[in-house]
């Protein structure tokens, strides 16, 4: 685009700016992990790598971990099923009633955590009258994750059009073959950046977590809203959350990589 | 339902469901079905125990903080944990079934007791119990009619901490979060909870004796708007309410609080050297907790080895330490070198102590001519002082 | 083969293949969320037994005519109100010039950096980032260090301190569907504007920003519902302030009394509504 110098050198000085400022925080977290302060206390008064040994021995921070993982990696699951057949609904039919449908998406994750928090728990215990545990919490975070996978997959069936499929269907492939061969790979990325943004709004939710969750279940965030309670561990806590951080651009690259491959693949 | 935010925070998240217990406290104890064990047998291999975070520790969050192990290889009971966060989630969770030991405080015991959900305990059969300190047996939140239902775990009292170059001289009343608050504007910092009301009326209690506050858990409607009325002025002065330790820590380390409400963990925790804690003449508002049974447990053995075995000194000396408490025996000193700095075994100290229970409308100071405001009213009070 | 013959059948059939595609995911969010959703609404009307503590079904308006009459819960939710607002407002200004050059102005290799260097951040755990705010903002933090030679002051812990830190939390949430949308602006448009003489500006003002619309919205309903129902940041930097989600949250926890958090619920449920009704018609519910 047509940009003078100078407001292209504004615009990248924004970008710097905003970008430290969002890193400060993050900054202050890592010397935390590596303060001889326990209770986060600004100056560091020493450094010691004592907190990265006892978080790296954590059983309790690793327990939580998996049950992070394995409970986003259901959602997501999930939330890509029925996200996709969402999709597909509303960008290839016409139908009465499809605003109403496409709002029902959106509402779980447009009204408050703790709307959604305190209705679900409700019903649960009262209505279906189940325990609180691991699959009441997966259940939660699908239901607030489709509306991810559905608006990327929206986005890129509609950008793709429908003349592929229609071509595929006229040579005789049949409803399944032609998403299988035709609608599955261009959707591909679309479902894996929805999936993502998925995985990683079900890894880090705690509101919702706090009221679905049963007793015996913690989620990595519970795990360190419990611990940062607990004496000594709050620099244990920013250990994990520095690593986190780090680790999590590995999956976020490599997203990247593919999304923006296939986008252009598919926009051409 | 939080359980998100542990320690004693959460006992203060207490419902109006003790109502139940309290108003039967005494009457439903006679026809209990359950009865306390008559002797010990083989331990069955596994018991399973609900309690508070940092309560039940095996290991699994600190290596070094691990009072289960040991336990599990002495007697063969594995152990498998469970925490809550709220007494209301305990005593859901009680109802459900399927626990063998609950470490309960002063707003569920009697709940469970009243509901049958608890059996009696022997306290013959334990060790330990000897050892414990007279004034935390037989108390009204462990025990009915006299017959034991638990063994005290630890307590602890709502101290008043102070920034030592800010606030000279030191003080030995509340007034300097009250009547005085003004003098330390915008850094004075209070318990963020419903339960705190109780603390302005035991200042109360000594200040306008004309209320006739006897009890800060049973307030009439006068004594308990004159409370809230205390809390409303204070409020202008209240930098921030604290309901964590590590908030706590934080602000009165950078000097952000230099007045407030406390516990001693958090006095033991402040590395600077500016605070110091005092028990005010006018006394303090406090927790202690109770180790049960339940009534319908199928592992009986391995529930009092676990009763024995958290009560016996070196154990109830780490746990309670870890959890920041004073432990329940004389004993257990021997193992804490920090059991002057709670108090533990004072017996003139600990009788300062209001214990926390549950506000109810059938007034705990026995008074029967009035009603007194229960806790769902204490709660809209107290969103009310915070505005 | 089965799944052929199904084929066969379903193709010529457009109703029943919708109904195929439909079925599992609307009776997956009515039977979960629908349902849960007007229970709890249901439940504002009911009350609570004081002596057992659970919810009993005893019609009453009470709490709801409390929720609405009690000057508390006005001055509140105007608080939380303006704090959303406010929230929303800093991170549309910040994200909209970010997500600009991050698909107009960098080149692929930088931009690929930058989507993640604005994502990664989001998996560093929101109370840990929180807590790093508490220890910014305290009298001895950095942020006082840095402002203290110029005469300033930290805000310290309150309103102030609550509007930076959810501004910070939500950045990212706003940063990416604006950037999505700046993406799908045709580089040809642009050139084309350019061309017909558009100055930078006006190209800006006249071609790209009501394309973006949607996506700028779909950003604002992200943060300001987010801010709308957080507690958590209130009760760590908050002082002594109180949002919507503390006055539900302690009616849930500490006090039990679902009714009434069921009817202060009422609140934020019925501003999000009227938000989405009036930003429906932009599409920006599909960019999110």
């Amino acid at each position: 685009m047509q940009l003078g110098r100078a407001a292209r050198w504004v615009l990248g000085g924004v970008t710097a700016v905003v970008l430290a400022l969002i890193y400060l925080p993050l900054g202050v977290v890592f010397l935390n992990s590596i303060s001889t302060s326990e209770s986060l206390s600004w100056p560091p008064p020493g450094f010691t790598l004592e907190w990265w040994g006892r978080a790296l021995q954590s059983e309790g921070a690793l327990h939580a971990l998996g049950t992070s993982v394995l409970v986003a990696l259901v959602a997501s699951a999930i939330a890509l099923v029925l996200g996709t057949l969402a999709a597909m609904a509303l960008s290839r039919h016409r139908f009465f009633g499809k605003e109403s449908v496409n709002l029902l998406i959106v509402l779980p994750i447009a009204l408050p955590g703790i709307v959604t928090g305190i209705a679900l728990n409700n019903a649960f215990r009262t209505i279906v009258g189940v325990q609180l545990g691991v699959w009441t919490l997966i259940v939660a975070h699908a239901t607030f994750c489709i509306v991810t996978v559905y608006n990327n997959a929206f986005a890129r069936l509609n950008a793709s059009g429908t003349r592929l499929e229609e071509a595929s269907m006229d040579l005789g492939a049949g409803l399944f073959t032609t998403f299988r061969l035709v609608t599955f790979p261009r959707l591909k990325s679309a479902l894996l950046a929805g999936g993502l943004l998925a995985f990683a709004l079900s890894f880090d939710e705690i509101i919702v977590t706090t009221f679905t969750a049963g007793p015996g279940v913690t989620t990595l965030p519970l795990w360190i809203l419990q611990n940062m309670f607990r004496p000594n561990q709050a620099p244990v806590v920013a250990v994990i959350a520095v690593i986190l951080a780090v680790v999590s651009v590995v999956p976020l690259a490599i997203a990247q990589r593919l999304t923006a491959k296939d986008a252009q693949a598919v926009s051409r | 339902m939080q359980k998100s935010l542990p320690r004693t925070a959460l006992r203060a998240g207490i419902a109006s469901m003790a109502v139940a217990s309290l108003a039967a406290c005494g009457t439903s104890s006679s026809d209990s079905g359950s009865e306390a064990l008559e002797s010990l047998g083989d331990t069955e291999g596994s018991v399973s125990i609900l309690a508070w975070p940092g309560y039940v520790e095996d290991g699994t969050n600190d290596p070094a903080v691990d009072w289960v192990s040991s336990f599990e290889e002495a007697t063969g009971c594995m152990v498998e944990a469970k925490t809550y966060g709220t007494s209301d989630e305990a005593y859901q969770l009680m109802q459900s079934g399927g626990y063998d030991v609950v470490a309960a405080s002063g707003d569920l015991t009697l709940r469970l007791v009243a509901a049958d959900l608890v059996s009696p305990v022997n306290t013959d059969l334990l060790e330990s119990y000897e050892g414990i300190f007279g004034f935390l047996k037989d108390k009204e939140w462990n025990s009915v009619d006299g017959v034991a239902y638990g063994v005290p775990h630890g307590y602890g009292a709502n101290l008043l901490m102070f920034n030592t170059e800010e606030v000279s001289p030191a003080p030995t009343s509340w007034d300097v979060v009250f009547d005085k608050a003004s003098d330390y504007d915008g850094k004075v910092t209070a318990y963020d909870s419903p339960i705190y009301i109780a603390d302005a009326a035991v200042y109360l209690m000594t200040h306008s004796p004309e209320l006739g506050i006897e009890n800060p858990y049973a307030l009439d409607e006068d004594q308990f708007a004159a409370a809230v009325e205390l809390l409303k002025t204070q409020k202008e002065s209240v930098g921030e309410y604290w309901s964590d330790y590590l908030k706590e820590i934080q602000a009165f380390e950078s000097g952000d609080s230099v007045v407030g409400t406390t516990w001693q963990v958090i006095q033991n925790s402040i590395s600077t050297g500016t605070t110091d804690v005092v028990l005010p003449e006018e006394g303090a508002t406090g927790w202690s907790d109770t180790w049960m049974i339940a009534s319908e447990t199928e592992a009986p053995n391995c529930a009092y080895a676990w009763l024995d075995h958290i009560a016996s000194p070196e154990i109830n000396a780490t746990a309670t330490a870890y959890f920041g408490e004073a432990p329940s025996s004389e004993a257990a000193c021997d193992f804490r070198d920090d059991c002057e700095a709670y108090h533990a075994g004072d017996e003139e100290y600990a009788s300062q102590i209001w214990y926390w229970t549950t506000p109810v409308s059938d007034c705990v100071d026995g008074r029967e001519d009035v009603e007194c405001v229960d806790y769902s009213e204490w709660t809209k009070a107290w969103q009310e002082i915070k505005g | 083969m089965t799944t052929h013959r199904v084929s066969a059948f379903l193709a010529p059939r457009r109703r029943l293949r919708l109904a195929g595609l439909l079925t599992a995911p609307v009776l997956w969010l009515g039977l979960v969320y629908v349902v849960a959703l007007s229970a709890l609404l249901v439940t504002a009307f009911w009350t609570v037994d004081e002596l057992t503590g659970q919810v009993q079904i005893e019609w009453t308006t009470e709490n709801v005519v409390e929720v609405v009459t009690e000057a508390l819960y006005r001055t509140v939710t105007l608080r939380t109100l303006g704090i959303a607002a406010l929230v929303t407002v800093i991170d549309v200004l910040i994200a909209v010039p970010v997500a600009f050059f991050m698909a107009k102005v960098a080149g692929p290799r930088l931009r690929h950096l930058l989507v993640i260097a604005v994502l990664a951040p989001l998996w560093a755990s929101y109370l840990v980032k929180v807590y790093s705010w508490r220890a910014l903002l305290s009298s001895d933090g950095i942020i006082e260090w840095v402002l203290s030679p110029f005469g300033l002051h930290t805000p310290g812990y309150g309103i102030i301190g609550v509007v930076l830190a959810l501004s910070y939390l939500w950045l990212p949430y706003v940063i990416m569907p604006i950037y999505a949308g700046f993406d799908r602006v045709p580089d040809r448009l642009l050139e084309a504007s350019a061309d017909l003489g558009g100055r930078g500006w006006r190209t800006l003002t006249a071609v790209v920003l009501p394309m973006i619309r949607p996506a700028i919205i779909a950003g604002s309903i992200f943060a300001f519902s987010l801010s709308l129902g957080d507690y958590i940041t209130t009760g760590i930097v908050g002082g002594t302030t109180q949002m919507l989600g503390n006055l539900v949250y302690t009616n849930v926890g500490a006090a039990n009394n679902l009714p009434l958090a069921a009817a202060i619920s009422l609140i934020p449920i019925g501003i999000i509504l009227v938000y989405l009704a009036a930003v429906r018609r932009t599409g920006a519910l599909r960019s999110l």
